[in-house]
């Protein structure tokens, strides 16, 4: 089980990310560097939290275009499994590897706290350590995290059960109260058409410790362990 | 050598912030008349901010050893050791002028400069702190100013990814005018890899490296050396601007290059940039410095040498490399993308040479620059002693939980969640107590100790008696680190006054360095950095004396940390420390006093030192032989406050209160009386024996609830669920204009 994370100038949760793949997959990823083109083959991808090279233009803008991204991009048309969290989410977006935009929240503040997810469908490498309509709490942690799309998108996401994650409140409702960025149809989380791209905004590597941020993201990490096994 | 012929001027002496007297003693160590770099040089150096010529002779009262202490005041941070090989590095500073004129920047920037001086000595930064004071919440600036101060600390660290954990904000008019910014960082080193500022080894090349040099910041230590008036506004252009990317970046290839054998010296460029960094560096060396300015990276063409040596633009660091390092050293910033610049040699001559366009623009002797600053002894007179208020004399409220309520969503107890959301205060995955409790605690990453942080002071009991005050300061962190189970190491401190050389002003700072080595020496709690922000008036008016403590405490095993959250019903609550002869509590200076009887007077409630130092022990010895299941110090609005926010931090339990007989119900629910713990526990006798046998008092005052409900004496009633409504209430509701 090989996987491999991109780390950019700015990157400041490739550190989780790399303890909450090394928990759940017992061996350490590779930490890439952003100038490199060349990766090794690995059987995962992961683009992580951060501010990379500051949010300058745009969350996520400048790393859409790295060159590490342009081998991110080729590896995941040939089917390798991507997932990006949070700036790994925007830069998927910038990079056209996921429909949508991600926006300033609507509150104009940065949020951080812990917030419950409905794992929309089971049926995906990225979400089969979970039951289909399980509630998770999960920590987030962004400035801009307020999914947007057009409705034709947001149906054909829908319509191809491409929604991965939804915000709800701790009994599962999935009213504008639980929404804590004011993302459309309060999405969280989607996959792209083959759903082995997974972008997320809440953070599953912080929620992989009885002591930190619990222990809800985990099944995100052992489903991808056994999926990949 | 030419020197630029300038002729100084009497008014240019006066607008550089030099008094006469300075002028002439700067006279005879240059043997001549300075050029106008050269007065730029003296001013900041010499300068409140840079020179602390007011403060020093106390300063150095202070206690500054201990077994554990690897380095004390006088570097970029003090550094403890805590064993298993590593060291804790930390300091508070002020950024208290700049962030009144521009709140966004101003804290950003206090956040970036403390963060350098942390990572400057070899550590990763992992905790992130900040002591906030504003004016009314009444006044016309206030929403502004908070909207400001709290983006900009988040904007900061949330970017440069160091959780922040935890802080504490207070409102009062005294601030309205001036307000004040203290951030804190706590970092971790190799206890055998910490890096220095004294330059060595004369020919070794002086290299600058982070961000380029912008016209921006320029006298901002001059600036915080000074009161405001009408015009301050003025300063804006002052006030540094910010990058966290730069910063984030410089953190990494800093601590990158110091895991090889590069680095002999390293300083951080923070007020006074490069003048104090470079006099620093060689001051403390012994040796002379020569700098060649047409080498310094700029941002802007045609900048003169005095904007370059006193441009305080940001995320900037000079470092002192052996010769054959220089292509391994600029390997590591260039994969980082940051400017590294040889700028000058070390040399033996004791003096800085300032070379451009060819020409020397100004040559001081570093010595006297260094030691001759200026040093006084102002004048003080000691803060008259107030009047004891009885207890009797403080009217009792309509209800007792109403005024409760009434104190839970008053503007300096009501919740900090609106602020602490915006705080990234996960990042790391190592925070094991978020923000809200008595400390915050982060882990040691991969293994299972933590590190205890907080940050406290109480203005209304310093300004009250500043020496009860500023000892009460270094006591609230003592307390809150032992009430999550930690152990108390070492404290950092920034001393916000007003205008030293005003008598009475002078007599606060006095006391309260006072109180505070006192504090610190009963209970071995040595002060090992610290920070000194003077002249926080505006128009005469002075902000209260708020010297800040930053505390910071060890726990072998984060899995046995407490909080004040309560776990379970049927739980028995117990005051720990409170003196069994005394059934009322202390009105005097409180909260309750000021927020429902209206009145800012009397006296603040009197400390025990010793008996601070039983009660602390005994809960931290509770706590590890997990003999209670919550635990919280009671401060702010007393036993019942305490009893009310451990209610809050749990869901649906409640509690319920019994008040003595014979006590005056509102003074035992709401004084201040201090060295004391409520904890909650299964096992009664247990605590109580165990208190009896260290000595420290104990009585039973209640249990754990599962009705969600706050009982007090009996059949005063309060839903926990309203209190947190109105708890959670004010702070957004403000923000938002509403209130």
């Amino acid at each position: 089980m090989k996987s491999a994370i991109i780390v950019f100038p700015g990157s400041n949760r490739d550190r989780d990310m790399m303890v909450a793949l090394r928990q759940a997959f017992g061996s350490d990823p590779l930490m890439v560097w952003h100038k490199e083109v060349d990766l090794p083959e690995v059987d995962l991808i992961v683009v992580p939290g951060g501010f990379s090279y500051g949010d300058y233009l745009r969350a996520g803008a400048m790393g859409a275009h790295s060159p590490a991204m342009r081998t991110v991009k080729e590896r995941a048309g040939k089917g390798v499994p991507v997932l990006g969290v949070c700036n790994g989410f925007q830069t998927l977006t910038e990079a056209g590897m996921l429909p949508g935009a991600l926006m300033r929240n609507a509150s104009l503040k940065f949020i951080c706290k812990t917030v419950h997810l409905r794992v929309e469908t089971s049926q995906s490498i990225f979400t089969g350590g979970y039951s289909a309509g399980q509630t998770i709490a999960v920590p987030v942690a962004h400035n801009d995290g307020n999914y947007y799309a057009d409705d034709a998108t947001l149906d054909r996401l829908e319509d191809r059960g491409l929604v991965a994650f939804r915000y709800v409140d701790a009994d599962g409702g999935d009213g504008a109260e639980a929404n804590p960025n004011g993302s459309r149809r309060n999405i969280a989380g989607i996959f792209n058409g083959t759903k082995t791209v997974l972008g997320l905004m809440p953070h599953p590597e912080d929620a992989i410790d009885p002591l930190h941020g619990g222990t809800e993201g985990r099944g995100l990490f052992e489903g991808l362990a056994r999926a990949l096994a | 050598m030419s020197i630029p012929n300038v002729a100084i001027t009497p008014q240019m002496v006066a607008e550089h912030g030099l008094s006469e007297d300075e002028y002439q003693v700067l006279l005879k160590i240059m043997g001549r008349e300075p050029n106008i770099t050269e007065l730029g040089i003296f001013s900041v150096m010499w300068s409140e901010h840079c020179s602390y010529k007011s403060s020093k002779r106390w300063l150095k009262t202070l206690p500054t050893e201990g077994p554990h202490v690897i380095q004390g005041p006088g570097e970029n941070a003090g550094v403890i050791d805590i064993g298993e090989g590593l060291a804790a590095i930390f300091k508070i500073e002020s950024h208290n002028h700049p962030s009144f004129i521009e709140p966004y920047q101003g804290a950003a920037t206090g956040v970036g400069g403390i963060l350098r001086d942390v990572f400057t000595m070899g550590a990763r930064p992992i905790a992130n702190l900040n002591a906030l004071r504003f004016g009314s919440p009444d006044h016309p600036k206030t929403r502004h100013l908070v909207a400001g101060v709290v983006g900009g600390i988040g904007g900061y660290g949330n970017s440069v990814g160091v959780p922040t954990v935890g802080g504490e904000v207070n409102f009062h008019p005294a601030y309205n005018g001036n307000i004040l910014v203290n951030a804190m960082t706590v970092g971790l080193a190799p206890a055998d890899r910490i890096f220095y500022s004294a330059a060595a080894g004369p020919g070794n090349a002086v290299v600058y490296v982070g961000a380029k040099t912008g016209r921006d910041g320029i006298h901002g230590a001059t600036m915080a050396s000074t009161e405001f008036s009408e015009d301050s506004e003025e300063k804006r252009p002052t006030v540094q601007v910010g990058d966290p990317f730069t910063e984030k970046l410089l953190i990494e290839a800093c601590l990158e290059l110091m895991q090889k054998d590069c680095i002999i010296a390293i300083q951080d460029m923070g007020a006074a940039g490069l003048t104090s960094s470079s006099v620093e560096m060689a001051g403390k060396g012994g040796l002379g410095i020569e700098l060649d300015l047409d080498m310094v990276p700029v941002r802007e063409t045609g900048m003169t040498a005095y904007e370059i040596m006193l441009s305080e633009s940001q995320e900037r660091m000079l470092m002192i490399i052996r010769p054959e390092s220089e292509a391994e050293a600029r390997a590591v910033f260039d994969k980082w993308d940051l400017d590294f610049a040889i700028i000058g040699t070390v040399t033996e001559t004791g003096r800085i040479v300032l070379k451009k366009d060819g020409a020397v623009q100004a040559e001081i002797p570093v010595g006297p620059l260094v030691t001759e600053a200026p040093e006084y002894d102002r004048p003080h007179v000691p803060t008259p002693k107030r009047p004891v208020i009885a207890s009797d004399d403080v009217p009792a409220p309509a209800s007792l939980t109403g005024a409760l309520a009434q104190l839970l969503e008053c503007p300096d107890m009501a919740s900090r969640r609106w602020i602490w959301e915006q705080y990234d205060h996960l990042v790391m995955g190592d925070t094991m107590i978020r923000p809200g409790a008595d400390s915050g605690v982060v882990r040691i990453q991969d293994t299972n100790r933590g590190l205890a942080v907080t940050v406290d002071c109480t203005p209304r009991y310093c300004v009250a008696d500043p020496e009860i005050g500023g000892a009460h300061a270094v006591v609230e962190t003592w307390r809150n680190i032992c009430a999550v189970g930690a152990k108390p190491l070492a404290v950092t401190n920034n001393l916000n006054f007003g205008n030293p050389q005003k008598p009475e002003i002078m007599g606060q700072i006095v006391g309260s360095v006072k109180g505070m080595g006192a504090a610190c020496r009963a209970l071995d709690y040595p002060i090992v950095s610290g920070n000194v922000s003077l002249y926080n008036e505006t128009e005469g008016q002075a902000i209260l004396p708020t010297p800040v403590i930053g505390g910071v405490g060890l726990i072998d095993d984060v899995r046995k940390l407490c909080t004040p959250s309560l776990k379970s019903s049927g739980d028995t609550l117990i005051v720990l420390g409170q003196a069994g002869d005394r059934i009322d509590g202390w009105l005097g200076a409180s909260l309750y006093l000021r927020e429902i009887a209206g009145r800012e007077e009397g006296a603040p409630p009197p400390l025990d030192l010793a008996g601070e130092r039983r009660s602390g022990e005994l809960v931290r010895s509770l706590i590890g032989d997990a003999a209670v299941s919550a635990c919280h110090d009671v401060g702010d609005g007393g036993l019942l406050v305490a009893v009310a926010e451990m209610a809050l931090a749990a869901r649906g339990l409640g509690a319920r209160v019994d008040v003595p007989t014979g006590a005056l119900a509102h003074a035992w629910c709401f004084g201040e009386d201090q060295g004391r713990y409520v904890v909650a526990t299964n096992d009664a006798d247990r605590v109580l024996s165990a208190a009896a046998a260290a000595g420290v008092s104990a009585s039973v005052i209640g249990t754990t609830t599962g009705d969600g409900d706050l009982t007090v004496g009996g059949s005063d009633l309060i839903s926990v669920e309203t209190l947190r409504q109105r708890h959670e209430a004010w702070l957004p509701g403000y923000m938002a204009g509403g209130v």
